[in-house]
């Protein structure tokens, strides 16, 4: 006992000292420590995703964006920098419940951005509701996620819900499909986002199809596509079945307009699907790089590459989360200041409704040109 | 149904072309067990390792879409020799270093099962790696292009565009429907022939009749088995070409799903016997789409799988239901 007072009583004292010498006490609430104004707290934000595995591109994607925030913030603060912790699910969201645990319990995390995918929300969000801590999602779209009553959960961009009516949108008004023919991948994404389609279009359904993922061979669905008449099609399902599933059709003899959603959105897609992927439309909630000049340059300086699906999202939830730092709170008072948040971001207005949805929600198209990916406006 | 009868013909044909690469690797299968009465099941990876093997030469050689007539025929030559040294090599190192050494000392077949399942893991984890094994000898930087993106899909360019050649009941049959199936059936000829006619192959059934009797003839069985495991990883590489030239993208774990396609197209034919693969194959090709067609391509798997179990409950053995050995010419 006599010896822990005796590093304590010292302890205190310097703790006094720092505290005096912090620069902006004045409206920070006092920590309840020994301290009474701010001193810095060595605070830090999580980025929870996928950074290894198969679905690597997008985590890095959405970090690359969070770690350019954090340079901003850090020139700005360079007496009180703010550090980036990683904790890498591999998008899969058996580990996930085990990486909120680690992160709740790292007192100085006082902000999430992600967890990047749906599924692995679903596993770690309960988690973060419980222990007050704030995530922030860039990517997750998952329509069910925003009503489970999570208080900590926010959505930095549109969810499936507003997507599937733009795809619906798109291929009635811009495309001028009359016959179209979907097929989904009985996923919880592909089938969510195609009924969403199938609801929207109505009677110009000419047909449905299911196919399964992982299969390489669509020569049925092909026939029935074919068959239909119809002049697009629409597919809810990621790029491991799209590229093939083109492939094959155009290998048919199909000519009309395949159009697909953010889970094809990667260059993978047009890698794999070569010259049949030209011309097809994707549709995602992800604002296109140029939309934001200032972010697009600062970006390629550090990356040397455009920003890619949701890096501008990655950014946009660091910088809430980093706002929130600069005007002092810590985990518990950054719950209340990121609902009442209302500030332009890089991607959109950033505000979020009673259920952490994003008040300012855009869907864009984009276009597969040359062998890339191209944006081609918002869809209104 | 009536759009299975509407476009039967289209049904058909596609069924026909898919169940052709069915057949060839379920050969594989067949020979082996044939042979060893052992079920081979890390063929899948020796499917695969084809795949990328006619992958790599059409990248090696530039291969691109609209290339001349000769390009084009050199290209595809050139997928079969390269699909079919791989195959063929990856089947007999299969046999060297997780069959061999169990025969050697007489280990039940469970453990030569296992072994096998065992291998199928080790290869399709090697090829999903490949990127970090290339790192390892310093090669990253010169096979980028072989390498990258190792767990993902990898495009084959279309170096022959589908032109209908004729139309059968309103489908157009592409060149590339006629080569596979005709060019499947072309390899399965030569090899009932080879098995029937050459020393090799009376060899290969003299030991799979009776091996000790066989060894007492002066078959040297060491040297049948691996043949037969070469012939079967050539028969898998010929597929991996139709597979590639009508699928056109590849990746690690493709061979999982086909294996057991074929492996079911084995079987339904009668395991051990080259003719009922052949006839396997097509069955369970054509079964898959007519399923696909009346119930929804989701049902397709489970149409080829029931198909396999009335059919065994009425016939055991399989369709055709011999063994290799008494396969006589």
């Amino acid at each position: 006992m006599r010896s822990t007072l005796k590093f304590a009583v010292p302890l205190a004292v310097a703790a006094l000292a720092l505290g005096a010498c912090g620069t902006k006490g004045g409206d920070t609430p006092a920590a309840g420590g020994s301290g009474g104004a701010a001193a810095c707290q060595n605070f830090k934000i999580g980025m929870f995703g996928a950074l290894t595995g198969p679905n690597a591109n997008l985590g890095i994607y959405i970090q690359n964006g969070v770690n350019l925030a954090l340079d901003d913030y850090n020139k700005k603060h360079a007496d009180c920098k703010v550090t980036l912790e990683n904790y890498d699910s591999q998008g899969d969201p058996t580990q996930a419940p085990a990486l909120a645990k680690k992160a709740i319990d790292d007192k100085k995390v006082v902000g999430i951005v992600g967890p990047a995918f749906s599924g692995e929300s679903k596993a770690a969000d309960p988690a973060f509701n419980e222990a007050g801590l704030v995530t922030i999602t860039p990517s997750a779209t998952a329509t069910k996620l925003s009503s489970n009553g999570w208080k900590t959960f926010f959505r930095a961009l549109g969810n499936d819900d507003t997507q599937g009516p733009a795809a619906a949108k798109y291929i009635k008004d811009t495309v001028k499909s009359t016959k179209t023919f979907v097929i989904d991948d009985a996923s919880e994404y592909g089938k969510g986002l195609a009924d969403t389609v199938r609801k929207d279009l109505g009677s110009q359904v000419v047909g449905n199809d299911t196919i399964q993922q992982k299969q390489t061979d669509f020569s049925a669905s092909v026939t029935k596509v074919t068959s239909s008449g119809a002049d697009a099609l629409f597919f809810g399902g990621y790029s491991p079945e799209a590229a093939p599933l083109i492939k094959q059709l155009r290998d048919g003899g199909w000519k009309g307009t395949f159009v697909v959603a953010d889970g094809v959105k990667d260059q993978s897609f047009i890698d794999n699907a070569k010259d049949a992927a030209e011309g097809t439309i994707i549709t995602c909630p992800c604002v296109p790089a140029d939309v934001a000049p200032d972010f697009q340059k600062a970006y390629k300086a550090k990356y040397n590459e455009d920003p890619n699906t949701y890096s501008g999202e990655g950014y946009d939830a660091a910088t809430i989360l980093l706002d929130g730092i600069a005007a002092g709170k810590d985990r518990k008072t950054m719950l209340d200041f990121v609902k009442s948040y209302d500030k332009k971001g890089v991607t959109k207005q950033l505000k979020f409704d009673d259920k952490g949805e994003s008040a300012d929600i855009k869907v864009f198209a984009y276009k597969v040109e040359g062998g890339k990916i191209v944006g081609s406006g918002e869809i209104k | 149904m009536q759009n299975l009868i509407d476009n039967f013909f289209s049904y058909t044909i596609t069924g026909l072309t898919i169940g052709a690469v069915y057949a060839l690797v379920a050969l594989g299968y067949t020979l082996v067990y044939g042979v060893l009465r052992l079920i081979n099941f890390a063929h899948s990876e020796v499917f695969m390792y084809g795949t990328f093997g006619a992958l790599w030469v059409v990248m090696l050689l530039g291969g691109k879409p609209g290339g001349s007539v000769g390009q084009v025929i050199f290209w595809v030559v050139m997928m079969f020799v390269a699909a079919m040294a791989m195959s063929g090599l990856i089947a007999v190192i299969l046999e060297r270093v997780a069959y061999r050494p169990l025969r050697k000392r007489n280990a039940p077949p469970l453990i030569a099962l296992i072994s096998a399942i065992g291998a199928s893991f080790v290869l399709a984890e090697l090829m999903g790696l490949r990127s970090r094994v290339a790192g390892w000898v310093g090669l990253d930087d010169t096979l980028r292009e072989y390498v990258r993106n190792s767990r993902n899909n990898a495009g084959l360019p279309s170096i022959i565009s589908p032109q209908p050649i004729f139309s059968v009941g309103g489908y157009n049959v592409t060149n590339v429907d006629l080569i596979v199936i005709i060019g499947a059936i072309a390899i399965m000829v030569v090899l009932d022939q080879f098995v029937k006619r050459s020393r090799l192959g009376r060899g290969i059934r003299a030991v799979a009749m009776d091996p000790e009797a066989a060894a007492l003839m002066g078959v040297n069985r060491d040297r049948v088995i691996q043949v037969t495991f070469l012939v079967g990883g050539v028969m898998a590489g010929a597929a991996a070409v139709f597979y590639m030239l009508k699928i056109g993208i590849t990746r690690y774990d493709a061979g999982f799903i086909l294996g057991v396609k074929a492996f079911t197209a084995a079987v339904l034919g009668g395991i051990g016997n080259l003719r009922g693969a052949l006839l396997g194959g097509f069955i369970l090709g054509l079964a898959e789409n007519y399923g696909s067609a009346v119930v929804g391509s989701q049902w397709k798997d489970v149409v080829a799988f029931v198909l396999l179990v009335l059919i065994l409950l009425v016939r055991p053995t399989g369709l055709l239901g011999e063994s290799l050995g008494k396969a006589r010419a």
